[in-house]
């Protein structure tokens, strides 16, 4: 059935959202709907990358991501292999050009890459010759999250157009709201960030969104509640005083919830640190959407894998 | 206010007549009358006692005395908890109440430090159940006081900290200061900052041709004016409201006035012993005259005081600060710096008055008006309905330090047996009469 969408990006990579037109982003969507009635099927196997070589490279750890791409690429027939290099293992910058290099005389088509420095995808898909997704390069694009995201808000709202999103939390680390930033303007929705000031980049408000610093203003009336991961790990200094004070002010509990649209919907990338950025009785309450956003994540993927194969030069 | 013992106590309502009223906060300096009730200023102005004295009110003819708001001191150490054989709450309250002082603003260099929300319960509750004047403490900026990581300022603001600071030691860690002036700000919490090189500030006394005489080691100015310089430029960035704890020298000024002209939210204190003293003081190494930061040059002091006068300095502060004898009794350089000062605080501060240096209501806005506003307190004015914190002083009447006479559990004044102008006649707390002089 997919056959029936024959659309292609203007692209050979999927590197991030930014310079995607909105007619790319919703084609990717209406293919990945057709993925996720495939994926509810005892039959979920499709054929169209039989013979394609995936290799999954992540340089920086990774489970759901890296799980929801090598089920994307088996379902879709493809070969798929899993590289998992320890940074500490990697001695940056020339260590990944000859990275890519070596993987380059393989032969592989799709190269799902992470990385743990923004930009270090783009830099290694210059260097090969097949396509490339990038699963997430340091603070800068996630865009298969963004893309699931935008599926899962699509089908739970019926548009994205007009609804006002919520993106709370670390925004100062994370890919994943620099990718939904663009997505939802793209598309339409209203995007606020809801943080304190020492986990907001400077300049936050040049990507045209609405900068809040309590959750009590910036949840008011949003239709969406995207909460972030705190990226303890990335921390270098002291951003935050106490996860106790984070949790107070910024966790996302039933009480804070209170302040958005009455029919508003929890979203969260995962993974979660309950009691620190959301309260497990909202993460597994009515309005969560977090458990489908995994499923959205396969066939999202799916979706980007098939349409960037389209492209490949003996396709 | 905070609903203490003291606070909670109705004190029969008390018209003070005959005075010289005094209120900085509306520029005012009349001869009239006071009356006081149910805690609050009722009424200041002309001719109150005239149209009748009010029903069970006490009047107290104040023959010419000033009557101003009480002094908002915004930095005194408190012993409390961990060093209470130097200071307690109640017996700095009884000193501050002597020196005309009606609120306290303690610092958090206590054991363990102001750093969790706990321990500012624990000095609100100590301090309603034992001190006569008003305490509000301030928090400590980084976790310890070790300049790392910052506290948890929304919950110990919620507690009820004013402020933060690390007390006499500078955050030498630029990114530390600068995300917690990001961070504070959107809390819109006042960051106080000693501005104290501590890797230049490893002297005893001022840098220069005095310190050379005596032998003894110096801290050069350029230790304060290179953290201030940098403080300035983080606020420029992170916009978080910062105040200056203690600047004692003329270049400081100068970077002061230009933060100030850029709009920036910066504002700053003088200690009263920086105005009151210079190096020389020290003599033949007089310890109670070992400050930190230093006191500095003749020139300097003058420049503070003239800071003062023009409003550039906004706030005079005792920096109250108990050292026992063990810690005096020693060589100049091997003694704890600090001098006590909330009792001497407005008698040391008439001294620039009488020298015709300083008018009456600017000194009386620095030591009352001025803190209360940069800390949000309602204090620091006369006007109907604020709470009733008042002092009465004779700003002519002379006498002499007798250290005996002192309230604080230490001695170590600069100003002992010192000739000072200027006496506390009665101080008041939320109406209630918490020192008079007999």
């Amino acid at each position: 059935m997919h056959a029936a969408s024959a659309f292609t990006l203007s692209g050979r990579d999927l590197l991030g959202i930014e310079g995607l037109i909105a007619s790319e982003i919703t084609g990717l969507l209406d293919l990945a709907e057709e993925f996720v009635e495939l994926n509810r099927q005892i039959e979920k196997k499709r054929t169209t990358l039989r013979g394609r070589t995936q290799i999954n490279l992540f340089f920086e750890a990774s489970t759901r991501t890296q799980s929801s791409f090598e089920i994307a690429g088996k379902r879709l027939g493809a070969d798929v292999m899993n590289m998992s290099v320890g940074s500490s293992s990697v001695k940056k910058g020339e260590t990944l050009i000859d990275t890519a290099i070596t993987l380059n005389a393989m032969h592989p088509d799709i190269l799902v890459v992470r990385h743990h420095a923004s930009g270090a995808v783009a830099l290694l898909a210059r260097k090969v010759d097949c396509c490339v997704v990038n699963a997430g390069d340091g603070a800068h694009e996630h865009p298969t999250q963004a893309l699931l995201d935008a599926l899962t808000i699509r089908r739970n709202k019926g548009r994205i157009a007009g609804l006002t999103v919520a993106i709370c939390g670390d925004v100062l680390h994370s890919r994943v709201a620099r990718s939904n930033i663009i997505l939802l303007h793209t598309l339409g929705a209203k995007v606020r960030v809801v943080a304190p000031s020492t986990l907001l980049p400077a300049g936050i408000e040049s990507l045209g969104v609405e900068v809040f610093r309590t959750m009590e203003e910036g949840l008011k009336d949003a239709d969406i509640v995207m909460m972030l991961r705190l990226q303890r790990e990335r921390m270098a200094g002291s951003f935050i005083p106490s996860v106790k004070e984070y949790f107070h002010y910024f966790g996302l509990d039933e009480l804070k919830l209170r302040h958005a649209a009455p029919d508003a919907l929890v979203m969260h990338p995962g993974p979660m640190n309950r009691g620190v950025e959301i309260d497990s009785a909202v993460a597994d309450g009515p309005r969560s959407l977090i458990r489908e956003q995994v499923e959205m994540g396969v066939a999202v993927r799916m979706a980007v894998l098939d349409t960037l194969a389209r492209k490949l030069p003996n396709a | 206010m905070r609903d203490g013992r003291l606070f909670s106590r109705d004190p029969r309502p008390l018209l003070l007549v005959n005075a010289r009223v005094i209120d900085p906060s509306r520029g005012s300096d009349f001869h009239g009358d006071v009356y006081l009730a149910e805690g609050v200023i009722k009424d200041a102005g002309f001719g109150i006692a005239a149209s009748g004295v009010p029903d069970g009110a006490e009047v107290v003819d104040c023959r010419g005395a000033v009557v101003a708001p009480g002094l908002v001191d915004m930095c005194a150490f408190v012993g409390e908890p961990g060093a209470e054989h130097r200071e307690t709450l109640a017996s700095a309250s009884h000193a501050a109440a002597a020196g005309g002082v009606t609120t306290i603003i303690c610092q958090p260099t206590t054991d363990p430090a102001v750093d969790d929300p706990a321990i500012v319960d624990f000095i609100l509750r100590r301090a309603r159940d034992t001190a006569v004047v008003r305490v509000h403490p301030m928090a400590a900026i980084t976790k310890g006081l070790k300049g790392e990581e910052m506290t948890e300022i929304g919950l110990l603001q919620a507690a009820g900290a004013v402020a933060f600071t690390d007390g006499h030691r500078s955050v030498a860690s630029a990114q530390v200061l600068r995300r917690t002036l990001t961070y504070a700000r959107d809390f819109d919490a006042l960051l106080v900052h000693h501005t104290e090189d501590a890797s230049m500030s490893q002297g005893a006394m001022n840098e220069g041709a005095f310190a050379a005489r005596l032998g003894l080691s110096g801290n050069p100015k350029s230790a304060e004016t290179i953290v201030l310089e940098r403080d300035v430029r983080l606020v420029a960035g992170a916009r978080g409201r910062y105040h200056a704890a203690a600047l004692t020298c003329a270049e400081s000024l100068a970077v002061l006035e230009r933060a100030k002209e850029a709009g920036l939210p910066v504002t700053a204190s003088a200690t009263i012993n920086h105005l009151s003293f210079n190096e020389l003081d020290i003599g033949a190494y007089r310890t109670y005259f070992r400050l930190a930061p230093p006191l500095r040059a003749e020139d300097d002091r003058q420049a503070l005081i003239r800071a003062v006068a023009s409003g550039l300095i906004d706030v005079v502060v005792s920096d109250h600060l108990p050292q026992d004898v063990e810690g005096k009794r020693l060589p100049f350089s091997e003694a704890e710096p600090g001098a006590i000062g909330l009792e001497t605080l407005l008698s040391a501060a008439l001294r620039l008055v009488h020298a015709d240096q300083v008018d009456l209501v600017t000194l009386l806005a620095a030591l009352s008006t001025r803190p209360a506003a940069i800390l949000g307190l309602d204090a620091g004015t006369l006007r109907p309905g604020a709470p009733a914190d008042v002092t009465v002083f004779d700003p002519g009447m002379p006498y002499v330090l007798e250290p005996s006479m002192l309230k604080s559990r230490c001695r170590n004044t600069p100003f002992d047996e010192a000739r000072l102008d200027g006496r506390v006649l009665r101080t008041i707390v939320a109406g209630a009469t918490v020192y008079e002089y007999v």
